[in-house]
């Protein structure tokens, strides 16, 4: 299950694609929503790990608009909760993913990633 | 006692696509249990098993380390990565699994991010022409292929680990006797000032089997 908290740590490794590499772009996607429990302390300690602006960027692509755009200071709960959901309950089962400079395309199936380069293709 | 993961739901028709757990695995287990409270009071957040076949593995070390960490898992073969899903499910493990070659796709953004990698991989020297192939089939035969030494894929990860591990980070490796561990150890501690200890070896039927803990040179395992 591609969720945005993996997506946000995936980046192009294609051979000499090293700039502009990230964030990739969801192409045809079909989503599903499911619930995870929600762990304020598993958040709190990932949010330094994460790309805010690829992140919020991405979740408007998807139709969340919920997150702010610059990471408040205040973790309250409601945008703990926000937080959760757009990183953990968004899953994204079909499509594929775009490198913005190469345009080398990823696709998804079945919830996996396929990361996969070919021979000539790895660095 | 750490339970072992409940693999119920894997049947014989996986394990003829991918790894089943077998004595590397267990020792594996055997090890990380062994480091269970200094692996807590290191306080990780962010996991990463290469190479993790049916899930077992991750699915055991979350159930030391609990739901705070986030746990990530690459394969190359896609069923391997199916069911490392369905072992997370089960277990009550959330598991994110990308299919992808060692470390390939959280390289960029996950340098010096890493707590805690592990890697149980393809060590059983074969031909160099055996390995390549089955890595490029990226089937079942990815499991054991690792080359003359049984070296080829391990190679290209510890170049890589340095780079990936957390200033409090740690790695795992499964190797074998045959793998040259002495070289191992001296490769890692003058290239990238890692240094490797033995936490458990075992003899199993022909293999003689060890896992390797490394940390950083200037970090001991209760810091
Ligand atoms: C010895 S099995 C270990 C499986 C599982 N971790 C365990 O301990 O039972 C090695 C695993 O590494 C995977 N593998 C082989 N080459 C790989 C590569 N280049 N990148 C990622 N995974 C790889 C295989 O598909 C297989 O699932
Ligand atoms: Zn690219």
């Amino acid at each position: 299950m591609v969720r945005l908290i993996t997506h946000n740590l995936l980046a192009c490794h294609a051979k000499d694609c090293n700039t502009n590499n990230f964030p990739l772009e969801f192409k045809d996607v079909q989503l599903e929503i499911r619930e995870a429990d929600f762990n304020p302390d598993f958040l709190k300690g990932f949010m330094p790990k994460i790309e805010w602006k690829a992140l919020v960027d991405t979740a408007r692509q998807l139709g969340d608009t919920s997150l702010p755009l610059e990471q408040p200071e205040m973790l309250d709960d409601e945008f703990l909760k926000n937080l959760h959901h757009v990183l953990l309950e968004i899953h994204v089962e079909e499509g594929s993913m775009t490198c913005p400079n190469c345009k080398h395309v990823y696709p998804i199936s079945n919830g996996i990633p396929n990361m996969l380069l070919a021979e000539h293709e790895i660095g | 006692m750490i339970p072992t993961p409940n693999l119920s739901h894997l049947k014989q028709s996986d394990y003829d696509l991918i790894y089943e757990p077998a004595e590397d695995t267990f020792l594996l287990l055997d090890a990380l249990e062994v480091d269970a409270d200094n692996l807590k009071n290191s306080k990780p957040r962010v996991c990463l098993e290469v190479g993790s076949g049916s899930g077992c593995v991750t699915s055991f070390i979350a159930n030391i380390l609990g739901p705070s960490v986030l746990y990530l898992c690459t394969d190359i073969n896609p069923h391997a990565c199916q069911c490392t899903l369905r072992t997370g499910v089960q277990n009550h493990v959330d598991i994110h699994v990308v299919n992808g070659s060692l470390d390939e796709p959280f390289q960029q953004r996950l340098s010096r991010k890493i707590d805690v990698i592990i890697f149980n991989p393809p060590y059983v020297p074969t031909s160099e022409e055996e390995a390549m192939i089955a890595q490029s089939s990226r089937n079942i035969g990815g499991a054991w292929a690792g080359g003359s030494d049984g070296m080829l894929v391990t190679n290209v990860l510890l170049q890589r680990i340095e780079a990936l591990l957390s200033p409090n980070g740690r790695f795992y490796l499964v190797a074998l006797k045959q793998n040259d561990i002495p070289k191992i150890l001296q490769t890692m501690e003058q290239r990238f000032q890692l240094c490797g200890e033995i936490v458990l070896q075992r003899r199993a039927g022909r293999e003689h089997l060890f896992i390797i803990r490394f940390l950083r040179g200037n970090k001991t395992l209760n810091q």
